[in-house]
C-alpha cells in the first residue's frame, strides 16, 4: 500500500507538485499500477544478471577530437531568459545559517 | 490526391516518367490532408511551405531514376527531431520548440531527398497506446472515427491508413508502432533495438526505443527501413552489423519456414475474432509451407510489469530535463528557482506522463531500487533468455499483435492498468530487443482491422520481411480502404 | 578524554583532454560564455552521449598509478538532480562499479611513513558553472558541462590534518606526473571535498561526520580540519553532539561556519546509464596502459639520490612536477653534471618561473641549452658572472648558448700565451703594487687583478690570471 506521504516525496523528487485531489486521485492510480507490478514479487530472480542494456554493443568510445556542431545563438535561441550568452534564471539561493 | 492505389514504386515511375511533377504531387497531398485530417487529426505541424520550396528544386533539377525516394512526400512522427521545424513531442512542454540539429533518421532520409508533409500526432512522449494523451488533441481511427487508432505512433498509423501519405516514420517502445499498425489494418515493423540511429529521437525509455516505419504495401516499408537503417556514430548503442536490402526478401518462397506460436499469447484474454484471424493466418502460412508449432513463453505475463518499471525508470530520468531553463515551457510568475522547476513541469506535463515520471523515480527511489528496478531488469533477463531458446528451433514466433481490434475513445484512458495490459503482446520484443512487425490480418465483425504480429531474431527483419510479404501476397487484407465510419465522438 | 580522528577526502581533478567526457566539445576555458558547447552539453531532447576514450584511459592510467585494482566489467549510471547547471538534471557518473577499486599511496608525516588507503576512483562528467548576482537571478555558462573528471574517494584511514596535507600533496604530484591533470587547486583542476569526525580511543563506531566545502588550497584544508578537530572535541568535552552538517572554511577568520544541517540521505535515483553501452576492459589495454605510464616521482627521488648523489632535499624539488624532472633528466642526458643542473634548476630556473609567474614548459629554455651553458661554465669558456646574462637570453629568447657567446665575445681568455703578454705589461706598468706585494701586502693581488679584467675588459678567465700571475710576481 502506497501511502499520500510516499507520493508526495516521489513528487518532491521529481520536481512536481498535486494539489490536494490530484495528490488523492494519483495516489490511488499509483497503489493500483505498484499493486500490478508487484506480481513480479513472485518470480525467482536468485542469481540472475539484470538485463540494462540490450544493444550487443560493448567498449564503444569516442576519439577524442574537438568538434563544434552549434553556434552558441542556435544554442540559445529556444531559452526563455538569456543576458549577454547567458542563461538566465532566478537567484540560486543557497542556504547558510549560522550557529 | 489519397495514397490507396499507390506504393513508392508506382509514384517513382510517374515521377520519373514526369506523369506528375513533385510539386503536383505535394500540392495534392496537402489538399487531400486538409480535407481529411479534420476528421482524423493525424497531424500536429504541417510542412507546406517547406515542402513546396523542396518539390520545385526536386522539378528543376529532375528526379533520377536510381532515386527511388526522391521526391515522395512521408509523415514524421512528432518526436524525431527537425532541424526548424516545430517538434513538440505532443507535449505542452514543447509545444513551441524548434530544434537546432536533425535526428540522423532526418539526415539519412534527406539525402534520400524525400519530402517531409508535417509531423504526426502521438501520446505525449509516446506515452500511451492510444493517442488520447496528446496536448494536441485524439486522433481518430479512419476505420471507426468514434475508435482510437492506437498508439503511441496513432498519427503515422492513421495518416498512413487514410491514404494522406504512403508511409510515416513512428516510433515503437512498447509496441507504439505494431499496436496502430494493427488497429488501422497496415504494415508497421519495429527493427531490432540498434538496426536504427535513436540520435535525435526524444527518448522515452531509452534501453526500448527504437524508430520504424508504418505503410500500406511492405515493400515500401522495406525502401524506406533500408534508407535509415545503419550505424551511427552519434549513437554508441546503434549496431555495427551490415544492413541487408531488405527489398531482397521479397518475393521468395517460404516452404520451410519454421514458426512458433506461443500458446501464452492466444490465451483467454484475447477477443474471439483476433483468435478466428489469427488462426486463419496460421492455415495461411501452413499453405505456404512454413511449420507451425505451438511452444510456450513461460513469462509473458510478466513482461507488462518488467516493462512499465523499466521504461518509466527511463523515462522518469529522461524527462527531467524538461525544467523550464534551456528550452520549452517555462511556467509564468515564476519568482523561484524551485517555481521554474515545479510549475513548468506541473503544468507541462500531461497526467498520463506525470503517472510515469511518478513510478519511474519511485521504482529508482532509496529503498525500491532493489524491489522494483533490479527485480524487473531480472525479469527482462528471464524473458529475453526464453526468447534466445526458442529462436534457436525456430525462425519466427507468430501471434496477434492485440489482444484487441480498436477500443473506443475514452473507453481505457482514465484506467492506466487496463491500458498497459492492451501491451502485452507487444512489449515482448522491446524487451529482448528483437525486430517485430504487424501485418494486416483481416477484420472483426464490427470491420475493425487486426494485425498478426511475426518475431525474429536480433538483426533479422530479413525473415519477417519474407514471411511478411508471403502472407501479404497470399491474402487481400491490405487492399481495404476505410471508410471514414462513424461520427466524431 | 582523548579523540582520535577520522578524515576522509573526495578528490576531484579535471582531465587535460581535447574534448569532454560524453560530446565533442572543445575543453577551453576563459573563452566567451556557452561557447564550448553543443546540444548535447545542453542536454537537448534526443541527444546522446559518447564516451571519451582519452578520458576513460586516463582514468585507468590513475587509477594503475595509484595501486588500484581496474573494474573489468563496468558501466556508467545516472545520478539524479535538479540544479540550473546540470542541463540533462542527471550526471553521468559511475556508481555501482567504479572503474578502479582498493588503491593506495604511501605518505611520509614527521618522518613516519604511513600507507593511505584509496577506496574508489571513477571517471564522470562536471557541471557548467552557475554566478549569483546581486541582482536576483543566477546566471548559466555551459562551457565547463561535460569536462572530464576523476574523482578520487580516500578510506578512512587519515588520522590527522597533516595526513590529510600529506596525502593530497602525494596524490597531486601522481596525478601530475601521469599528466592526466594539470592539478591546480587555484585554478580549479583539482577540488578537495573533506569529511571529518573524532570518536574517544578504543570506541569502535566512528563519530559523526561534518563536511568541509570550499577549500581551496591544501593549507587550508589542513587548517580547516585542524580547526574542526578541534571544534568537534569542545563540543564533545562540554557534553555536546556533533550534528551531520556541511561547514565552510573561512580564511579570514580561520573558523569554519556552518552551511547546511543534513536531513537523511540525499535520493538520487542512480541507476545503469542506458545509452552507454557497458564495458569489458581487456588484460591487453591495461598492460598498454601500464606500459605508457611515466616514472612515478618516488621512483625518481630515489635514483637522483642512489645515481646522481643528490641531497633529498633536492630531490624533492626536482620532482615537484613532471616537467621539471623531466627537464632535469634530459639536461643530465646530455652531459651536464647533474648537481650542477639541480642547483640551476632550483636557483635561476625557479626565482625566474616565480618572479614571471611561468611554468617552466611556458619559457624558451631547453634542456640542451641548459647543459651547454653549464658545460661552457665548467670548461672555463664562460664565467659564472656572464653566465647569468647567457641564462637571461637562453630562458628568454632560446638561443642557442654556444654560438651566443661567441658572437657577443663573451668567451673568457683562458690562452696563457694571449694572458702572459698583458699581465707583464699590467706588472711593469705598476712597480708600486709589485712592492707592496713583496712587503706581504696580499691587497696589492687584488689591485693587480683588477687591472688585468679591466684590460681584457673583464673577459680574462679568473682562475687562469692568478696562476700567471702568481708565477710572474714571484719571478720579479
Ligand atoms: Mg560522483
Ligand atoms: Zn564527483
Amino acid at each position: 500500500m502506497i501511502s499520500r506521504e510516499q507520493v508526495a516525496h516521489v513528487a518532491n523528487l521529481a520536481k512536481l507538485e498535486f494539489d490536494d485531489s490530484e495528490l488523492e486521485n494519483f495516489t490511488s492510480q499509483l497503489d493500483k499500477i505498484v499493486d500490478f507490478v508487484d506480481q513480479l514479487s513472485e518470480v525467482d530472480t536468485k542469481d540472475v544478471a539484470p538485463t540494462t542494456h540490450i544493444t550487443s554493443a560493448v567498449n564503444v568510445f569516442r576519439e577524442d577530437v574537438p568538434v563544434k556542431s552549434q553556434t552558441r545563438a542556435e544554442l540559445l535561441k529556444n531559452v526563455p531568459e538569456t543576458t549577454e550568452g547567458l542563461i538566465r534564471v532566478p537567484a540560486i539561493i543557497e542556504k547558510e545559517e549560522d550557529e | 490526391m489519397n495514397y490507396f492505389n499507390e506504393d513508392i514504386t508506382s509514384l517513382h515511375d510517374k515521377l520519373v516518367n514526369k506523369e506528375i511533377t513533385v510539386r503536383q504531387l505535394v500540392e495534392a497531398t496537402f489538399d487531400y490532408i486538409e480535407q481529411t485530417d479534420e476528421k482524423i487529426n493525424a497531424f500536429i505541424t504541417l510542412n507546406k511551405t517547406d515542402a513546396l520550396e523542396k518539390a520545385d528544386a526536386l522539378d528543376a533539377a529532375g528526379i533520377d531514376p536510381d532515386e527511388l525516394l526522391a521526391g515522395i512526400p512521408l509523415g514524421i512522427k512528432d518526436n524525431i527531431v527537425t532541424k526548424g521545424l516545430k517538434t513538440t513531442a505532443a507535449s505542452h512542454i514543447l509545444d513551441n520548440f524548434e530544434p537546432v540539429y536533425n535526428a540522423t533518421v532526418m539526415d539519412k532520409l534527406d539525402g534520400q531527398k524525400t519530402i517531409t508533409v508535417g509531423k504526426t500526432n502521438l501520446d505525449e512522449f509516446a506515452m500511451g497506446s492510444s493517442t488520447e494523451t496528446s496536448y494536441f488533441g485524439e486522433t481518430h481511427n479512419p476505420w471507426n472515427l468514434t475508435k482510437v487508432p492506437g498508439g503511441s505512433s496513432g498519427g503515422s498509423a492513421a495518416a498512413v491508413a487514410a491514404g494522406e501519405v504512403i508511409a510515416a516514420l513512428g516510433t515503437d517502445t512498447g509496441g507504439s508502432i505494431r499496436q496502430p499498425a494493427a488497429f488501422n489494418g497496415i504494415f508497421g515493423i519495429k527493427p531490432t533495438y540498434g538496426r536504427v540511429s535513436r540520435w535525435g529521437l526524444m527518448a522515452f525509455g531509452s534501453s526500448l526505443d527504437q524508430i520504424g516505419v508504418l505503410s500500406r504495401s511492405i515493400k515500401d516499408s522495406a525502401i524506406i527501413l533500408n534508407a535509415i537503417s545503419g550505424h551511427d556514430d552519434h549513437d554508441g548503442t546503434s549496431a555495427t552489423e551490415a544492413v541487408p536490402d531488405f527489398t531482397k526478401a521479397l518475393g521468395q518462397d517460404i516452404k520451410g519456414l519454421k514458426i512458433a506460436v506461443p500458446k501464452e499469447y492466444m490465451d483467454k484474454g484475447i477477443d474471439a475474432d483476433v483468435v478466428k484471424a489469427i488462426q486463419a493466418a496460421i492455415k495461411t502460412f501452413e499453405s505456404l509451407g512454413a511449420t507451425v508449432e505451438e511452444v510456450s513463453l513461460p513469462y509473458t505475463k510478466y513482461a507488462v510489469p518488467a516493462y512499465y518499471i523499466i521504461a518509466s525508470s527511463e523515462a522518469s530520468s529522461n524527462l527531467q530535463r524538461y525544467d523550464g531553463i534551456r528550452y520549452g515551457f517555462r511556467a509564468k510568475d515564476v519568482k523561484t528557482l524551485e517555481d521554474v522547476y515545479v510549475r513548468s513541469r506541473s503544468e507541462g506535463f500531461g497526467d498520463e506522463v506525470k503517472r510515469r515520471i511518478m513510478l519511474g523515480s519511485f521504482s529508482l527511489s532509496a529503498g525500491y531500487y532493489d524491489a522494483y528496478f533490479k527485480k524487473a531488469a531480472q525479469v527482462r533477463t528471464l524473458i529475453k533468455n526464453d526468447f534466445d531458446q526458442l529462436f534457436e528451433k525456430y525462425d519466427l514466433i507468430l501471434g496477434p499483435t492485440t489482444p484487441t481490434p480498436a477500443f473506443g475513445l475514452g473507453e481505457k484512458v482514465t484506467d492506466p492498468v487496463t491500458m498497459y495490459l492492451n501491451d502485452i503482446l507487444t512489449i515482448p520484443a522491446n524487451l529482448a530487443g528483437i525486430p517485430a512487425a504487424s501485418i494486416p490480418a483481416g477484420f472483426s465483425e464490427t470491420g475493425l482491422p487486426i494485425g498478426v504480429q511475426l518475431m525474429a531474431k536480433k538483426m533479422d527483419e530479413m525473415t519477417i520481411f519474407k514471411a511478411a510479404d508471403a502472407f501479404e501476397q497470399a491474402t487481400e487484407f491490405h487492399q481495404a480502404i476505410p471508410e471514414f465510419k462513424g461520427g466524431q465522438n | 578524554m582523548n579523540f582520535e580522528t577520522t578524515i576522509g577526502l573526495e578528490v576531484h581533478v579535471e582531465l587535460k583532454t581535447k574534448t569532454k567526457m560524453f560530446s565533442p566539445s572543445p575543453v577551453e576555458f576563459g573563452d566567451e560564455p556557452n561557447t564550448n558547447t553543443n546540444v548535447i552539453d545542453f542536454g537537448f531532447p534526443g541527444v546522446l552521449p559518447k564516451v571519451n576514450k582519452q578520458a576513460y584511459r586516463y582514468g585507468i592510467m590513475v587509477a594503475l598509478a595509484l595501486n588500484a585494482d581496474i573494474t573489468r566489467d563496468t558501466h556508467f549510471d545516472r545520478k539524479n538532480y535538479f540544479y540550473p547547471d546540470n542541463p540533462k538534471a542527471y550526471q553521468i557518473t559511475q556508481f555501482e562499479k567504479p572503474l578502479g577499486t582498493n588503491g593506495w599511496v604511501e605518505i611520509e608525516v614527521d618522518g613516519k611513513k604511513k600507507k593511505i588507503g584509496i577506496a574508489e576512483l571513477h571517471v564522470e562528467e562536471d557541471a557548467g558553472k552557475n554566478t549569483h548576482s546581486e541582482d536576483g537571478y543566477s546566471y548559466v555558462d555551459l562551457n565547463r558541462q561535460g569536462t572530464p573528471l576523476i574523482e578520487i574517494v580516500s578510506k578512512p584511514d587519515i588520522a590527522s590534518p597533516d595526513e590529510a596535507y600529506a596525502y593530497l600533496e602525494k596524490l597531486r604530484q601522481i596525478v601530475q606526473f601521469t599528466g592526466a591533470s594539470d592539478v591546480k587547486m587555484e585554478e580549479g583542476s583539482m577540488r578537495v571535498d573533506t569529511n571529518i569526525s573524532i570518536r574517544p580511543i578504543g570506541q569502535e563506531k566512528y563519530g559523526t561526520k561534518t563536511e568541509l566545502k570550499n577549500l581551496n588550497s591544501f593549507n587550508f584544508v589542513r587548517l580547516g580540519l585542524a580547526y574542526e578537530e578541534k571544534r568537534q572535541s569542545r563540543v564533545l568535552m562540554s557534553g555536546g553532539t556533533i550534528r551531520q552538517e556541511t561547514r565552510r572554511y573561512d580564511d579570514a577568520t580561520g573558523q569554519t561556519y556552518l552551511m547546511r544541517v543534513k536531513e537523511g540521505s540525499d535520493d538520487y535515483r542512480y541507476f545503469p546509464e542506458p545509452d552507454i553501452p557497458p564495458f569489458h576492459i581487456s588484460d591487453d589495454w591495461i598492460k598498454e596502459i601500464q606500459a605508457s605510464i611515466p616514472e612515478m616521482p618516488d621512483k625518481r627521488r630515489q635514483r637522483y639520490v642512489q645515481t646522481y648523489g643528490l641531497p633529498e632535499y633536492d630531490a624533492n624539488v626536482l620532482t615537484t612536477t613532471k616537467e621539471m624532472s623531466d627537464f632535469f633528466d634530459a639536461a643530465v642526458a646530455q652531459g651536464a653534471d647533474p648537481k650542477q643542473v639541480s642547483n640551476w634548476l632550483m636557483g635561476e630556473v625557479n626565482a625566474y618561473l616565480n618572479e614571471n609567474k611561468l611554468d617552466l614548459q611556458e619559457t624558451k629554455l631547453t634542456p640542451e641549452h641548459l647543459a651547454t651553458m653549464i658545460n661552457l661554465i665548467k670548461d672555463g669558456t664562460i664565467s659564472s658572472k656572464i653566465a647569468k646574462k647567457v641564462f637571461q637570453e637562453i630562458i628568454t629568447n632560446g638561443t642557442e648558448p654556444k654560438q651566443w657567446v661567441e658572437e657577443k665575445g663573451m668567451v673568457q681568455l683562458s690562452d696563457p700565451a694571449k694572458l702572459t703578454p698583458i699581465i707583464d705589461e699590467v706588472l711593469d706598468n705598476n712597480q708600486q703594487s709589485i712592492d707592496d706585494f713583496k712587503n706581504g701586502k696580499d691587497r696589492a693581488v687584488g689591485f693587480l687583478v683588477g687591472q688585468i679584467m679591466k684590460q681584457t675588459r673583464g673577459k680574462a678567465n679568473p682562475k687562469v690570471v692568478n696562476q700567471i700571475l702568481m708565477a710572474e710576481l714571484k719571478k720579479r
